[in-house]
């Protein structure tokens, strides 16, 4: 199992359209990813509506987690996402 | 599909005649009590699965489409309609044996307990949820899509009403008339049309019983809806738009009949900025200041000298024009600082208008004598009014006390039903009248205009309204002074003509309604407008007075 911190990097928080995106590459990716804030309870990254009742604000820290082969390269792309201002790049 | 033209009648709120086909704003969709399960779950599981991607679809596409505010609902949407989680939540009630709507239903009520107890902007989210639920159980129960409709070309949007989330990506080049079957003439559907120019009949009885796509002609102005309308009536009606909107820009100036008879047109005023705006307006004066705003919101009154100041300044601006001055209307839902006023239970029937001059006479003597300095040599024509005067008595002291002050021309405004009925009377002291519709209204019906709870009853157009207005006027008539209208139904342009046939010399409203009152006016003579005037009294409620005296002046514009 592997294990990833990042922090939410659009300024909406992983709301809207950044929780779409979000939930999009979780899909896109070859392996299921799941989502937490810490000590939280996990929830399927692929899923917009589990994502938006974690609640992520801006700067809030998430783990991120996946396992078997590629896990590493789905991570990295996911967190890529998440740590994105999709709000200024909409801007 | 040429059938016989149905003609359906509802309330014009937005002016402008269109044809064009019918889409239907559909209702949410209603679970069927007791929905049982039919069939092989996993051909419902399947069922479902293509109705969410058909949903999803749809979101998408339009997301595309959506003006850029709605873009990122649209595709949030998309996806909630895609998402994984929910859709195993949803097959796995079908699996244990709940109909497929009921399985959406439960498996988006889950999530919208979550989205509700985050609160704030995901609590606002739940109402997409719900648009999406909507959306598949439309899908799976066989009935048309809710929300508002897509087409390739431009159309007439029929709806029972419209809801602010409908109208959040109403877009005026697709949607070329809105017509509702409920709504009034302030309803959001009213406002929203209004703003985006489109033309609309609100308050059509029969009208969403048109089938989607049938043609149909909608007048905004008379609030006339037909469908498989003839060519002759499109032109016809397509005519008098044209005849009124050319009235609109051929006129200006004062006041005039078809014949030439004169009724002057005011503005209504209220703060500094109005009359800013008011003295650049094409009217012949102010028929109502409102003097409230020196007063409220300040420690003391102020004094002669600094009242005088300000009334002068607005006098000079109306120089060679006609101001009426409304003095100081208090009371317990205007409360002022510096005077003590009784806290009454029903302060509409309470202590206020002209009744504050009973406790504070000298408020009122050094407000009359700032207007009457301040009018000396001004240039300005001064008249001065009292408020919600009830008897000849308070009408016939105000117009002394004026008087002795240097003011020669004082009146009463007429908004209580007691002073409409002794109008006669009250004009043996009082130099004029000046009829208050809101307020009049309010008393006539004793409906209270802060809440109006039943609005038809406070309808401008009600008969026994309009029979108020009939007999001050005429005792205006009768005893050769004149009679204003300065309430909002003065700037309603056929309820103007209905004014103008009972014999009031004056109509005062808010300067934006200038241009189109003076056109409706100059399309007809004083004995139409008295005509006019006897249909709307003959009928029995403000609907049916407003469509009859529509159609009448309809039908004098057709030739």
């Amino acid at each position: 199992m592997l294990e990833i911190h990042a922090k939410v990097g659009s300024t909406v928080g992983l709301h809207a359209r950044p929780a779409a995106l979000f939930a999009a590459a979780a899909a896109a990716a070859p392996v299921p990813i799941s989502v937490c804030k810490p000590g939280g309870e996990p929830v399927d990254a692929r899923s917009i509506l589990s994502v938006l009742t974690l609640d992520a604000r801006f700067g809030d820290e998430l783990i991120l987690s996946a396992e078997g082969p590629g896990a590493e390269e789905a991570l990295a792309s996911v967190v890529n996402v998440l740590e994105t201002n999709h709000d200024q790049a909409e801007a | 599909m040429v059938g016989p033209a149905v003609h359906l009648k509802g309330i014009g709120v937005s002016p402008g005649v269109v044809v064009g086909r019918v889409a239907k704003l559909s209702p949410p969709p209603v679970l069927p009590a007791g929905l049982e399960a039919d069939g092989d779950p996993e051909t419902e599981v399947q069922r479902t699965r293509q109705a969410l991607s058909r949903v999803r679809d749809e979101l998408g596409e339009r997301s595309a489409h959506a003006a850029s505010v709605a873009v990122d609902v649209l595709a949030a949407q998309a996806a909630m309609a895609a998402d994984p989680v929910l859709a195993a939540s949803i097959f796995g009630k079908i699996r244990d044996g709940q109909a497929a709507p009921t399985a959406v239903k439960d498996a988006l009520a889950a999530f919208r307990e979550q989205l509700l107890s985050i609160g704030g902007y995901l609590a606002e989210r739940a109402a997409d949820l719900d648009d999406i639920g909507n959306r598949v159980i439309s899908v799976l129960l066989g009935l048309p899509m809710p929300g508002l409709p897509v087409r390739d070309e431009p159309f007439v949007l029929l709806a029972q009403d419209l809801a602010p989330a409908d109208t959040a990506t109403l877009d005026a080049s697709s949607v070329l008339a809105i017509v509702t079957e409920q709504g009034g003439p302030t309803s959001h559907t009213a406002i929203i049309a209004k703003s985006l120019g489109i033309p609309a009949v609100v308050a059509c009885k029969g009208a969403f019983a048109v089938e989607d796509g049938a043609r149909m002609l909608v007048d905004g102005m008379s609030g006339a809806v037909v469908t498989d309308p003839s060519e002759e009536e499109v032109s016809e009606r397509v005519g008098r738009l044209a005849r009124r909107r050319a009235a609109v820009t051929e006129y200006s100036g004062p006041g005039r009949l078809a014949d030439g008879s004169r009724i002057q047109l005011l503005v209504n005023v209220g703060t500094s900025a109005d009359i800013e705006r008011a003295g650049h307006a094409d009217c012949e004066g102010v028929g109502l200041f409102r003097t409230e705003f020196l007063f409220l919101d300040r420690p003391s009154a102020p004094s002669v000298q600094e009242q005088r100041g300000t009334y002068r300044h607005i006098f000079e601006s109306f120089s060679g024009r006609k101001v009426v001055v409304r003095t100081l209307d208090a009371g317990a839902d205007k409360p002022l600082a510096f005077a003590r006023m009784a806290d009454e239970p029903n302060p509409a029937l309470g202590m206020r208008g002209y009744r504050t001059a009973r406790y504070l006479p000298d408020l009122l003597d050094d407000q009359l004598r700032a207007i009457s300095r301040a009018a000396m040599g001004s240039g300005a024509d001064v008249w001065v009014m009292a408020p919600m005067v009830a008897t000849p008595a308070e009408a016939s002291d105000f117009a002394k006390r004026a008087h002795e002050l240097g003011l020669p021309l004082a009146g009463a405004m007429v908004e209580v039903p007691a002073a409409a009925l002794r109008a006669d009377h009250l004009l043996k002291a009082a130099d004029f009248l000046s009829i208050g519709t809101n307020d009049l209204s309010q008393y006539t019906y004793a409906m209270d205009r802060e809440t109006g709870a039943i609005p038809e009853l406070l309808d401008p157009w009600q008969p026994a309204l309009l029979e108020l207005v009939r007999l001050t006027a005429a005792a205006g008539r009768r005893a050769d002074k004149p009679v204003g209208v300065c309430g909002e139904a003065a700037s309603d342009p056929q309820l103007a003509v209905v004014f103008a046939g009972m014999g009031v010399t004056s109509l005062s409203m808010a300067p934006v309604s200038l241009a189109e009152v003076r056109a409706e006016l100059s399309l007809y003579t004083y004995s139409q407008c008295r005509r006019a005037a006897e249909m709307a009294l003959s009928e029995q409620d403000g609907e049916s007075a407003r469509a009859a005296v529509g159609a009448y002046l309809d039908s004098l514009l057709a030739g």
